[in-house]
């Protein structure tokens, strides 16, 4: 695709409009293109840069510091193994290796049908489950080598199709708010609330913080 | 269960769909905002700055002192920090997914106290299942009248927004959340301003707190300051999570009253942490993060409460543990912390990137038995070149504390167990393969 289309497009600008400055939608959209390609496409780059008020340089500038925005095409499944400390103690490097050869891809790759790249990754914040990994980030841990082994299986057979989405939807559950309330109208009320607490204050001697 | 098992911030962990809004309605969700808002902010912040309670992001700052710095202007943001990356903490993380309405109503009685305009709830990307969840939480919030206009018929009106982050353990750190959050590189602000109370998001005075502080919000409003402080000891107040994790039975979140729980306690009584495995002892213990110094087994009488520890000589920091017995390689150990820190250095301090890398290319070629004996000298001149005198607490001398954090691990990997970096080195590999 590249650009973001119809229904997509709604949502992105739905995003925006939850920042009081633009820019900050960036890596949420980036998460929004790479739900619909599984990366971030050159195409994709430029409409966030428009979408924001930026340029396609900040973007990239932005996109490109982060591990989780891939900036070329990844498999449909990506894996992490965690090798920080407390995996690495409990078998991390063991379990990195398991799954490279049970995935069929070194780390940094993506196995020859597309299906799966592997990465080494630092702390999941899973560490009581160590060693673990996850596949699209849904965590999966203490696993040894049966374990990765029905994983791969699991995945394949769309087992896990419920908890494991395609690579780059992150979160399936959108906000369903009101509109929110514009920031001029907020400046208005805190200024009042501000007004009624110094009267508060004061006439408590300002002994209040 | 052991009297000083505290039940705040984990209270509804036995409950069947802990994070279902039903459920956290039925066991006092929402009172402590119902509260709250029967009172003036400024009372909300005079209980918070009674119950003392120390931020749980790592630096241990009293939240309600924080709140008082807040610079006074119209627009302010609160922004919460859930990127919880700290390698063996993962407490927010249970937070974040299993009470999730919990977090937001403790971020909407922060909002209220500090008056905020608008508060974000920044999530680690990484965290897809705590990004639904709270999102749910959030939406649930509006349709119950605890988010928008006119909350619960007050006067007070507030929305609150869902962020998600993108990888990086750098965001961790409050300035580079905020750089990130307006759409930038997560690069650490250089200080001072030393708050974001002071100049934060949008160059506007901003409170950063943590997942697990706000989350005790609820509990402290509905019961009181005084019934927070009345638990733990000294400044060290109320209760707090333990992450603890790598060679014990039973790894996991323990809910503690701060300062009543020894490390040996927690570590080797049946109701916590379970002892060591199969014949096992104890070799260190790094505590409060992978920054922290280590502990020797002879020190692990130590009180789990934050002077207690710096006392000691480390940290609490984020209330993280690891546990390591006589089958680890302390150089393999230390050298995987330095690899983390060189893969995470945001790179814009010479010290931090350069000596990162440098020793983790030294304890990389230690551990694989290609190592020198002055390797060691070298070591530790590298680490004095990031932090002069290899002190602790480490002097600053680069623009966030990441760079000085990186020396405490070889030091005292290479104080500790000096003998076992100069085996590597006789022997031309790791004993331990
Ligand atoms: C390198 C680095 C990483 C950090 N990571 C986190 C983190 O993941 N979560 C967090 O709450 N605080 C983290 N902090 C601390 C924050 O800067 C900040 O002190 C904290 O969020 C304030 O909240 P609190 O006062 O409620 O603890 C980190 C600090 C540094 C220097
Ligand atoms: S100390 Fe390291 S992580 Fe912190 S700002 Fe400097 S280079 Fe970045
Ligand atoms: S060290 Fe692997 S999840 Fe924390």
């Amino acid at each position: 695709m590249g650009r973001f289309k119809q229904q997509i497009l709604t949502e992105a600008l739905e995003i925006v409009k939850l920042y009081p400055e633009a820019k900050s939608a960036t890596i949420p959209l980036c998460h929004l293109a790479q739900s619909v390609d599984g990366y971030l496409t050159k195409d994709a780059i430029d409409h966030i840069a428009e979408l924001t008020g930026t340029t396609p340089a900040e973007v990239y500038g932005t996109a490109s510091f982060y591990d989780m925005i891939q900036l070329h095409p990844v498999g449909r499944y990506v894996i992490g193994v965690c090798t920080n400390i407390a995996c690495m103690l409990q078998g991390g490097y063991e379990l990195l290796e398991e799954a490279e050869g049970t995935f069929g891809a070194a780390v940094g790759e993506t196995s020859p049908d597309g299906l799966f790249t592997v990465e080494e990754v630092e702390c999941l914040a899973t560490c009581d489950r160590a060693p673990c990994l996850h596949v699209n980030y849904r965590y999966f841990g203490p696993l040894n080598a049966e374990g990765v082994a029905k994983l791969k299986e699991d995945l394949i057979g769309g087992q896990l199709e419920s908890k494991v989405p395609v690579h780059g939807v992150l979160s399936r559950v959108k906000r369903q708010t009101p509109e929110l309330i514009p920031m001029d109208e907020v400046d208005n009320l805190r200024a009042s609330e501000d007004a009624s607490k110094a009267e508060r204050t004061s006439a408590q001697g300002g002994s209040n913080a | 269960m052991p009297s000083h098992m505290g039940k705040i911030v984990l209270g509804r962990r036995s409950l069947e769909n802990s994070h279902e809004l039903d459920t956290y309605l039925n066991s006092g969700g929402y009172e402590g905002l119902r509260k709250a808002l029967s009172m003036n902010p400024e009372d909300v912040v005079a209980q918070v700055i009674e119950s003392n309670i120390l931020g749980r992001g790592g630096a241990g700052f009293e939240a309600g002192r924080k709140w008082s710095m807040l610079k006074k202007a119209t627009r302010r943001y609160l922004v919460i920090n859930g990127d919880e990356s700290e390698p063996a903490t993962f407490k927010d993380h249970f937070l974040i997914e299993n009470d999730p309405n919990q977090l937001v109503e403790g971020t909407i009685i922060a909002a209220y106290a500090i008056g905020a305009s608008r508060a974000f709830i920044f999530l680690r990307g990484e965290f897809a299942l705590g990004l639904e969840r709270v999102q749910e939480a959030i939406n649930s919030a509006y349709k119950i009248g605890a988010l928008g206009r006119n909350i619960f018929g007050s006067t007070f009106s507030l929305d609150v927004v869902l962020h998600p982050g993108a990888g990086a353990y750098i965001c961790g750190e409050e300035t580079a959340l905020l750089e990130s959050l307006e759409g930038k590189r997560g690069f650490p602000r250089i200080k001072p301003p030393y708050f974001p109370a002071v100049i934060g998001l949008y160059g506007e005075p901003t409170i950063v707190n943590n997942v697990e502080t706000v989350s005790n919000l609820p509990w402290i409003v509905t019961n009181g300051g005084g019934a927070f402080r009345a638990l733990g000891e000294g400044r060290s107040t109320g209760t707090r999570i333990f992450a603890l994790s790598g060679q014990v039975k039973n790894p996991g979140l323990y809910e503690l009253e701060m300062v009543k729980t020894t490390f040996r306690d927690l570590i080797f009584s049946e109701e916590l942490g379970g002892g060591l495995r199969d014949g096992r002892t104890l070799k260190a213990v790094i505590p409060g993060g992978v920054s922290a110094p280590w502990i020797a087994p002879e020190q692990i009488d130590l009180a789990l409460g934050q002077d207690e520890v710096a006392k000691a000589g480390s940290m609490l920091g984020s209330g993280s543990i690891i546990v390591m017995d006589d089958s680890t390689c302390m150089v393999r150990a230390a050298w995987r912390i330095s690899r983390f820190f060189m893969r995470e250095s945001c790179g814009q301090c010479t010290p931090c990137r350069e000596g990162s890398s440098w020793i983790e290319k030294v304890m990389a070629r230690i551990e694989a038995g290609a190592g020198r004996e002055e390797d060691l000298d070298l070591l530790m001149d590298l680490c004095d070149n990031i932090v002069p005198g290899v002190s602790w607490p480490p002097a600053q001398t680069t623009i966030c504390v990441l760079g000085p954090s990186i020396p405490s691990s070889v030091a005292v990997g290479i104080r500790m167990f000096r003998d076992e970096f100069l085996t590597h080195i006789k022997e031309g590999g790791c004993p331990f393969d």
